[in-house]
Formats: C-alpha cells, structure tokens, sequence
C-alpha cells in the first residue's frame, strides 16, 4: 500500500469516528501529513504516525528541535569537545571519572554507534571516521515518558523532555526504555565531580537520573541552548521550532535531506542530522 | 496464632538464627548502600538493572505459582491439594515481600517510594505492577488467615471469603503478566520486545514456584511432621513438567526466530547469553556458563521427574529433580533475561555486569528474609493442622 492510500484511509477512518467536526480534522491530519514528511524525508511509518499527533499543526504550540549538520564536524574536528564542554560546564554535569557511573547529557561518538541501523561494510572513510554528537532526542512520543511511574519525566507544551529531579524514585524504568541510551543515573554523589559550579542551575543529587533538557532555563528566556551557543557561526547545530513553517531549521529541513536516529520506532526524535 | 510461632524445637531456632545472621549482614550492607549510593553495586550507565530487578522478576513468578494449587482446589474441586494449598498461600506471602525488599533496595531514592502513589501515572506498567503486587499481598493474607482460622475452629470458611479467594486467581495471573509488560513494551530491546515474554514468564512461574512447593512440602515432612499426601504431590510435579517444557520450548521459538530470520538485533542477546558475542575484537561471555547450566539442570529435572522411579520412588530425587527445575528458572529468569536484555546497548556498546559484594549480601539477606518469614507462617499453619488432628 503506498503512502497516500494509507494516509487516505487513516483520514478516512478517523473522520467517520469523528463524525461532525470531521472536516476540521481531515484538513488538520492532511496539514500534518504534508508536514511531517517534509520535515525529514521519514519513513512512511512515521509519517503515517505523525498523521494522528495534533501538535504538529496547531499554530499556538511550539515544538522544539535541533539539527546537527555533521559536515561542520567533519571540518572543525575541535568543535565536538567546545559543545560537550559548553553543555556539561553550563548545566553542572559532573565529570565522573569510573564509566560505570558516568553521567552525560551530550558527548561525541562514531557513526557505527548512533546510526547502528544504518551501517553496512561498505562505507565510505568520511563516515568510518565520523565522530558526531548525540544528545536526547526529545523524542514527540517519548518512552521515557510513557514508563516514568511518578511523571518525574514528563513532556512539555513546547516539546522538549524534561524532568522534576525532587520527584524522580530513581527507579531507572527510563533508562530501560529509552531506546538511544541517552539517560544517566547518578550512582554516586554528584557534587565533588563538578569542578566549576554554576551557580545559575541547580545541580542534582544522588540517585536520579538526568539528561539533556535543551537548556529549558535558557530557551524560555530567548536564548539558545548552551552547545548551539558555543559552535559559534558555524551553524553546526541550529535550534528552532519545529512548528513554525518560516524558522531557520524548517528551512534547512526542507533543503537538505536528514536522517534520524532509528525511525523506525517510532519515538519521532526531534534531533536530525544532515550527514 | 502468632504463639505457635513462638513455640519450637531447637532446631527451629537454629535455622531462624542461620537466617538472622544473614539478614543482620544484610542490614549493614545496606546501610552502606543507602549512604553511600549505588555507586557500590555492578550496575552501570549500560546495565541499569542487575540482581535487584533480577530477582524480582523472578519471585515474582514464584508468587504466581501457588495459584497452581489454589486453582485445581477452589475451582475444580480437587480436594487432594486441601492440605498443601496453605503452603502456596503462605509461600506468596513471602515471595511478595521480598519482591517488595528488592523494588525498595534498587531505588535510588527509596524515601520518595510512595511519589508512585502521590502521582499514580496509569500509563506507567510499574504503576500497575504496584497495583497488582499490593492486591496480590492483601488477598493472600486475607485468604490463608481466615480459612486457616477456620481451620482452627474447625468450622467452614465464610462464604464471602470465597469472593477473594476467586477474585485472586485472576490477580496471580495478573502479577506475573504486568510483571512481563515491564519489559516485553520496551521499544528498542529486542530480546524482551517480544509478546511471547508474558506466556514464557508464566510457564516458568507455573514451574518454579510449584517446584519450590513440592521441595517445602518434602522438608516439612521430615522436619515437621507433616503429610501433604501422596497424589496432591503428584499432581503438583505433572504441573511442573508441563510448565517446565513450555517454557524451554517457547525459549527454542525465540532461538528459531533470531536466527533463522536473521535480523541481527533478534540474534545480539541471545548469543550474547549463550555462545558469547564479540563485538571490536572481544568476546564477551560472562553468562554463558549459567545459561548452559540452566539448559542442563532442566534436562536432569525433566528426567528425575518423569522417570517413575526417581519420582514416586524416593523423596530424595524428588526434592533433587525439583530444585534442578528450581534452580534452572531461576539462572534463566532471575539472571539471564533480566541481565541480558541490556546487552548490547542502544549504543552498540557491550558493557557486562558483575555484582558486587555488598550487593550479593543484600541480595541474600532479602532471601533470608523472605525464609524467615515464610519459616514462621509455615509454623503457624502446621501448628494449626497439627491442633485439629490431636
Ligand atoms: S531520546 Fe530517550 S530520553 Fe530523550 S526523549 Fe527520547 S526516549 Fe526520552
Ligand atoms: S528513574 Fe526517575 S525519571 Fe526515570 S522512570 Fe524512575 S522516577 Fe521516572
Ligand atoms: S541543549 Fe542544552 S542541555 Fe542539551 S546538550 Fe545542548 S547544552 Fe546540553
């Protein structure tokens, strides 16, 4: 079945079940499914999935997101560490030396890593050697979310995954479930580990989990989150709304064509790559 | 009733007190844990979970598995189980609470335990594991209280108990099939993201649990006096053989489709557990050994127990064929699933776990505990019975 028939079919049985104000939702869902493949090039089962989520449409609600433009790495082989050291400084993630117990909210890995799915014996060198970043993905269907049993992580109207470190129980059900790897437990007490405390955020304490919250504090004020801020000019990440037709990163969205982070699961990650 | 168990041969103390010793260590490691934080067990960024979690996945089954007896007895009437049914009541008890012990001893913040109820979130399926842990607890004290009390007094049980004891059948079922949906809803871990988690838990349960019943009711034969009868065993060990294979056989099913549909993520763990799997140059291997010691003590259990003279001839293979399946689930279950389905990372990374000291100790205090408490109500119920004969 190709993709217009089963978007045809999906807008066709949602509008019989939403008898009246059918027509309303017909334009909604055809909106979205426009937009939802622009918006990355995914998969048709994302696409599909992107049909039945509201927010993506509706003019009133934000969604941020980030893309990561790997040719940037490729040409500033510095850069990688300028971010995580912006981020990890910025937010007061300690630097845990065991790796057991580390804890880390963006760091730099190989491609074979991030995009396991992707990887096939014949790649070409740029990509053998890639080191790109990897971050949560705020994810618009987020696991983490679904499985926290105190709603210590939850989703915000904006889109991003954030969460409450006074209410998390530490059960680590959201490492469990986040299919990136992208949560840290502090297995241990988190303060002698931060060498320069920012005096701004708070620091967390032992037993939670913690992880890249966009720079929730930074972005409701109209600033860029810290690792866009540090790639400088360089457009390496470019941070916007989602939901926006006219914003920078729908822009690059629909003139490069990127890649997620395993699709096929259907998280819809809000971090895209241009490889 | 709490005086029966006060009253006991030395022998009684002696074992409560090997008991206690481990408990009190138990304690201690656990005072260490609690301030100095996780940092002191195996577990890791990779491997969130490890013998804590491990352990409750399995005496979570162990829990379900007395609705084996309840069920025949109360539903088709198979009055052979009247005796033993107490035991797989009383054995619930106890299996819960150390499920409870374990959730309490993996939390990072175990004083904000009760944030689950504070901001019950039904989209969560530890919510309802909470949920079904708790009821499962509450009707079998309610249940194993009131018809032994009944027993005492040697009239029949009121009939309104018989709601509960009914409405517990489906909440066994219940326990041991949320306890599965924790794991087999995971996006992204392919060994447990697959619907035949939940029967294969409740085959192994159906095994393991009547097996640890039948070793109970072996032991209290010689130590206590006490006859659970020759054709309710019977029953019980044709349950477990069934149960048993189900499980292996479901096992084989997921073997099958790892390997002959080829997709890498289905076949990572299970080689991980069984061959070993190498990833840049190293083969990692940790569980190998215990998932073939799982695979071998099911087949000498399968055959103590089906071999009629091993199974009916001698209480001492019995126990030995029992224990085997006993011991076999519970390398699978207790160890290799949970432990496993974190390898590899979401990463492909490849981090083992290893317990810790002070982690094992916690572990087998908790399982002290869980004997304490399940020696004292076996006390109690036998006392009773032992009353009513004289
Ligand atoms: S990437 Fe992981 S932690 Fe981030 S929102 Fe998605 S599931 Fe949650
Ligand atoms: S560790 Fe915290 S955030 Fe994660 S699922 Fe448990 S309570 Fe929620
Ligand atoms: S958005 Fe903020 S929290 Fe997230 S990786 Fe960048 S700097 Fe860190």
């Amino acid at each position: 079945m190709d993709i217009k028939r089963r978007n045809f079919l999906k807008v066709a049985g949602i509008t019989t079940l939403a008898g009246l104000g059918g027509t309303a939702v017909v334009g909604r869902l055809v909106a979205s499914s426009g937009l939802a493949q622009a918006a990355g090039g995914q998969g048709a089962a994302q696409a599909g999935q992107a049909n039945l989520n509201g927010n993506q449409t509706n003019p009133g609600v934000k969604r941020y997101g980030m893309i990561i433009n790997l040719k940037s790495f490729r040409d500033d082989p510095t850069l990688g560490e300028k971010i995580v050291e912006a981020c990890h400084s910025y937010n007061n993630v300690p630097d845990v030396p065991n790796p057991k117990d580390e804890i880390k909210w963006i760091w730099m890995t190989r491609y074979e890593n991030a995009f396991h799915e992707n990887y096939h014996l014949y790649r070409d060198e740029a990509t053998e050697k890639q080191e790109l970043p990897v971050l949560c993905n705020h994810c618009d269907k987020p696991p983490c979310v679904r499985v926290c049993p105190t709603k210590a992580t939850f989703r915000n109207r904006d889109g991003v995954v954030v969460m409450d470190y006074h209410r998390c129980i530490g059960c680590r059900f959201c490492m469990a479930a986040c299919p990136y790897g992208m949560r840290s437990f502090n297995y241990i007490e988190p303060a002698p580990y931060i060498s320069n405390l920012n005096q701004n955020k708070p620091r967390r304490m032992r037993g939670v989990v913690e992880k890249c919250n966009f720079c929730v504090g930074r972005i409701e004020v109209g600033q860029l989150p810290a690792c866009v801020e540090a790639c400088g000019e360089s457009k390496a990440l470019v941070f916007g709304d989602l939901n926006d037709p006219d914003s920078e990163i729908r822009k690059l969205l629909r003139e490069n064509h990127t890649i997620l982070r395993n699709p096929s699961l259907g998280t819809l990650p809000s971090v895209f790559y241009i490889v | 009733m709490f005086e029966k168990a006060l009253k006991g041969n030395n022998y009684y103390w002696m074992w409560l007190a090997f008991l206690g010793f481990f408990i009190a260590v138990a304690v201690v490691a656990y005072l260490r844990q609690y301030f100095v934080g996780l940092t002191i067990t195996g577990m890791s960024r990779d491997v969130s979970w490890g013998l804590y979690i491990s352990q409750f996945t399995f005496l979570v089954g162990v829990a379900a598995g007395g609705v084996m007896l309840v069920l025949p007895y109360y539903i088709h009437n198979f009055k052979a189980f009247g005796r033993i049914t107490i035991l797989g009541e009383f054995l619930a008890i106890s299996a819960l609470i150390m499920c409870l012990m374990f959730i309490m001893a993996d939390l990072g913040q175990p004083l904000r335990g009760l944030n689950v109820v504070l901001f019950p979130s039904p989209g969560s399926m530890l919510f309802w594991d909470m949920i079904v842990l708790w009821g499962y607890l509450i009707l079998n004290i309610l249940c194993g209280w009131v018809v032994l009390t009944s027993e005492r007094n040697q009239i029949a049980p009121p009939k309104w108990i018989y709601f509960f004891i009914y409405l517990s059948i489906p909440f066994a079922f219940s326990i041991h099939t949320v306890t599965a949906m924790l794991y087999c809803g995971l996006p992204g871990r392919h060994f447990w993201l697959t619907a035949i988690t939940v029967p294969r838990f409740l085959a192994s349960a159906f095994a393991a649990g009547p097996a640890l019943i039948v070793i109970m009711a072996l032991i209290l034969k010689r130590v206590a006096n006490f006859d659970a009868g020759k054709e309710a065993i019977d029953k019980i060990v044709t349950i477990i053989i069934y149960a048993a294979i189900a499980n292996v056989f479901f096992l084989a099913m997921e073997f099958f489709v790892g390997f002959y549909s080829n997709i890498p993520g289905h076949m990572h763990t299970i080689e991980y557990l069984f061959f070993g799997l190498e990833h840049h140059g190293n083969v990692y291997n940790n569980l190998v050994p215990f998932m073939w010691a799982f695979i071998a003590l099911f087949f000498v259990g399968l055959a103590l127990l089906s071999n009629p003279g091993t199974r009916r001839g001698n209480d001492l293979w019995l126990g030995l064929g029992c224990a085997s399946i006993f011991t076999a689930f519970w390398l699978d279950k207790g160890l290799g699933f949970v432990l496993g389905g974190f390898v590899p990372s979401p990463l492909e990374e490849i981090t083992e776990y290893y317990p810790t000291l002070n982690e094992i100790f916690i572990t087998i205090g908790i399982w002290a505990t869980g004997f304490f408490i399940l020696t004292i109500l076996y006390k109690i119920a036998i006392g009773v019975e032992h009353e009513v004969e004289a």
